[in-house]
């Protein structure tokens, strides 16, 4: 439980990516069975427990422990499991101090009320890392950063193989994972990835280089379909198991129950899951309301009824279609669909074009309905096979141009990691009038990329030498008519928010260029924006 | 007779009526007893200062030789009459020259802790438990929930990560008095025999605990040399430099705060730590009771933080207790 529990720590405090990545794979190597695999499985989420509930968690410390000193802690910490593993009265020697497996094995078994009597032997022997970890665990309230995805890195990190033989074999293992342990310890053979409704890696698109991609590719050896605004899908239904994976093979089924209920045939579907309705697709903003929901309501169901459009075929029945040219895999696919009638998957309709220019135009100006609100074109070769990875050259997405505005910086915020010393994640504004004709900034978004180094230390210069105001790592500086520094933001979409003061948010805001040369007060108007909606 | 006749608190800091003196004063007075050098209970332009040698040398350093008009060092268990008051020191373990001050008068004994801690610091000399009727205990961390781990657990954590990032630096943030000189004597206690550089504001404080005869090991500035020189090695500098332009110079610094306060989680992110390492000069909730305790004044008074939780304590446990800074505005209104 120590080292577990010090991995959550660790982890918690980390906000770098590879360094959180480092300290995964370090842990399973140095970490035996099974403890390792226990852990894997609850950084995971494949593991998740509700044995005992705040409440009973409070009444069992306060049992303890004066309940007025436990109000002044719990006032002062403010997180209720944090207080409580601070605070709990420690009996070294009392106990022995449990380790994970026997306080997972025992909380897949035990009653709720055996649990609760555990739980407290295990807090008076367990010092405040451990119980911290160990309420974590069993509150379901881990968060400490750990995808599926980044697991699974750190697992090919460790075997020194490829994240995609990791994903092939992942969904036919189970906690505690001794055998794929013994795999990439080189200890046994590669399991067997045989496991109905399995994940299969997925295949992605290069984006485009429009300066030098066209004169090297043939427009006839291409197809093109619009590129839908969801997320990319992968529903798989064999033998009796269905599931729906995320592109990192994250199972997301349990968030959308009416997708899974739609999943009645026999196959591998490579597809975009979208809010549909009628037939008729609907925007990311809808979507976002199904999105990270664990046990959505049906309410919202209803009013945001999800789908899948679909565009490739990976298993057709028994059939593995992958080592089939994209051309052949289509044709399967639009039978495939066709015989489903249903009306939750239908077929994302391949745009047909002459050349480059002709597809550059339909691109500027997508035809009405659905294209509308696509994100831009993808191209697939039709002789592409379905490879796992990022392959140059047979799949390209050819994003929409951005749309851009000018807006003034209002506030900057310290970053993390590298960019400890840096002011960079910028809060950026424009200027709205209001009643008696006054102009002020009001703030339409934050962005934290998109310039490069040298740029970063020139604006983290400008934030200190124009601070206005400080609050803690936040800057406010100065902008006002006379004076500002402006940036040109670059983003995908925009939705109606009632969250933010100006009613509206971005999707996928970047800084795209400085404009040192831009007088703050020729800066875009809130109108500009409002007009950009729908 | 009352206690608050030989201790109590005015605005310029804890005063002692009889012996007219002052101790740790808030501003320059005529005559202060100074507990330690941190520059909450040191300051300079009193006329005359009653302080240990290390304590003298240490203000000397930060406000310059002429800090105050005259300096009376007292060893630990030495005695000083002051106007018929006697005073003497007793060791604190907080830092370097920290003391208690033990303040008798017509039979009255009343110890005033300063800041202090009961663990082993290789830095100072252990607290020494006086008997007194009032013990005034400071209460930075007095909230059960500070219960600060074993100092060796803390240094394995940096040396762990150090060992784990080797092309990173580990930037660690530590007051310039004491706190950083512990860790670089923790570290060396631990086999780091390498090389620790050091920001340029600890240097002269580092010299003169050397000087004192508490051996450093190899530091040099960390100042001198490429980015790349310092991947895998380890910087002590005061916490306001690790969030500042002159850690750029680092590589990928992992920030590092030794504090009391990065037990609780919440502060250790908002300060952008990446490595919190619990290490406080400060007694915890474990000491400050065991303390009390022990001591078993008549009358317990509490002073600098958490007052509240300690009062409580004392209540649960049948100890008369006080916060401070009611002393002398509770019970004789009228006087004021």
């Amino acid at each position: 439980m120590r080292a577990f529990a010090r991995l959550l720590d660790s982890l918690a405090f980390t906000p770098s990516r590879n360094t959180k990545l480092t300290l995964v794979r370090d842990y399973l190597r140095e970490t035996t069975d099974p403890e390792r695999g226990w852990a894997l499985a609850a950084l995971t989420g494949v593991l998740t427990f509700d044995a005992a509930k705040p409440a009973f968690i409070r009444k069992a410390v306060e049992a303890r422990v004066d309940p007025a000193l436990f109000a002044m802690s719990y006032d002062f910490v403010g997180d209720l499991a944090e207080t409580v593993a601070l605070i709990w009265p420690s009996k070294p020697g009392a106990n022995r101090e449990p380790e994970l497996p026997e306080v997972i094995d025992a909380l897949r078994s035990a009653s709720r009320n055996e649990v609760q009597r555990l739980l407290e032997g295990w807090l008076d022997a367990l010092d405040p890392d451990g119980r911290w970890a160990l309420l974590k665990l069993l509150t379901g309230a881990l968060r400490v950063g750990v995808s599926a995805r980044l697991a699974k890195l750190a697992l090919a990190d460790l075997g020194h193989v490829e994240v995609a033989e990791i994903e092939e074999v992942w969904h036919s293992q189970r906690p505690p994972y001794e055998d794929l342990f013994a795999w990439l310890e080189k200890r046994s053979d590669k399991p067997s990835p045989d496991a109905p409704a399995r994940f299969r890696p997925v295949m992605l698109a290069q984006a485009i280089d429009e300066a030098t991609d066209f004169a090297k590719y043939d427009a006839a050896d291409y197809a093109a379909e619009w590129k839908w605004d969801g997320i990319r899908v992968q529903a798989a239904s064999e033998r009796g198991e269905k599931r729906l994976y995320s592109r990192t093979g994250d199972d997301i089924g349990h968030a959308f129950p009416d997708v899974m209920a739609a999943l009645n045939f026999e196959g591998v579907i490579d597809g975009e899951l979208l809010v549909m309705t009628g037939g008729r697709v609907d925007t990311f903003g809808d979507l976002q309301q199904r999105l990270n929901r664990k046990n959505p309501e049906a309410k919202t169901i209803a009013k945001f009824p999800a789908g899948i459009r679909a565009y490739d075929l990976l298993m057709d029945g028994k059939e593995d279609l992958r080592g089939l040219p994209f051309a052949q895999r289509r044709k399967r696919l639009e039978a495939f669909i066709a015989q489903l009638k249903s009306s939750r998957i239908d077929l994302s309709p391949l745009q047909p074009f002459e050349s480059w220019e002709q597809l550059a135009h339909l691109r500027a100006q997508p035809p009405d309905g659905d294209p509308q609100i696509a994100e831009g074109l993808m191209l697939k070769r039709w002789d592409s096979i379905y490879e796992a990875g990022r392959p140059k050259g047979p799949w390209f997405k050819w994003k929409r141009d951005p749309h851009l505005i000018d807006a003034v910086l209002m506030y900057a915020q310290r970053g993390h990691g590298k960019r400890s010393s840096f002011y960079s994640d910028y809060t950026f504004g424009v200027w709205r009038e209001d009643a008696n004709g006054d102009r002020s900034l009001t703030p339409v978004g934050k962005a934290y990329f998109g310039f490069t180094d040298e740029e970063l230390k020139q604006i983290d210069k400008f934030v200190r030498d124009n601070t206005i105001e400080r609050f803690g790592p936040v800057r406010s500086v100065r902008a006002d008519r006379e004076f500002g520094l402006v940036l040109e933001v670059a983003f995908e979409g925009l939705q109606r928010s009632t969250r933010h003061k100006s009613g509206v948010a971005m999707r996928f805001p970047r800084i795209n260029r400085i404009r040192w040369d831009k007088p703050s007060r020729e800066a875009d108007e809130l109108q500009t924006l409002e007009r950009m909606l729908d | 007779m009352k206690y608050e006749d030989l201790l109590c608190p005015s605005p310029a800091g804890l005063y002692c009526k009889p012996g007219d003196f002052y101790i740790d004063p808030v501003r320059a007075v005529e005559r202060a007893v100074v507990t330690h050098g941190h520059s909450d209970h040191a300051r300079s332009g009193h006329a005359k200062v009653l302080a240990t040698r290390e304590t003298l040398a240490i203000m000397g350093e930060r406000y310059g030789e002429n800090f105050a008009g005259a300096m009376q060092p007292l060893g630990y268990h030495e005695k000083a009459e002051i106007n018929g008051v006697t005073v003497s020191l007793a060791p604190a373990g907080h830092v370097l020259g920290s003391a208690q001050a033990v303040v008798k008068w017509k039979g009255m004994t009343m110890v005033v802790s300063g800041d202090f801690k009961r663990r082993r610091d290789p830095t100072c000399a252990l607290f020494e438990p006086v008997g007194c009727d009032v013990f005034i205990t400071e209460a930075t961390f007095g909230l059960p929930v500070f219960r600060h781990p074993p100092d060796t657990d803390e240094i394995a954590k940096l040396l762990k990560s150090v060992a784990q990032f080797p092309e990173r630096a580990h930037l660690v943030g530590a007051y310039a008095l004491g706190k950083a000189q512990r860790v670089i004597c923790l570290l060396r206690e631990a086999g780091y025999d390498k090389t620790i550089y050091v920001h340029g504001a600890l240097e002269r404080l580092n010299a003169l605990y050397e000087a004192h005869g508490v051996k450093l090991g190899p530091l040099a500035p960390a100042t001198a040399g490429k980015k790349a020189d310092f991947a895998g090695a380890i910087i002590v500098a005061p916490p306001s430099a690790t969030q500042d332009r002159w850690s750029r110079r680092f590589p990928d610094p992992v920030v590092c705060f030794a504090s009391g306060w990065m037990r609780v989680r919440a502060r250790a992110r908002q300060g952008g730590v990446e490595l919190p390492l619990i290490l406080s000069d400060h007694a915890d909730w474990d000491e400050l009771t065991m303390t009390a305790a022990e001591i078993a004044p008549d009358e317990l008074w509490i002073t600098h933080g958490e007052e509240d939780a300690l009062l409580r304590w004392a209540s649960l446990n049948g100890q008369k207790a006080r916060a401070l800074s009611l002393v002398g505005y509770d019970e004789d209104e009228g006087e004021n």
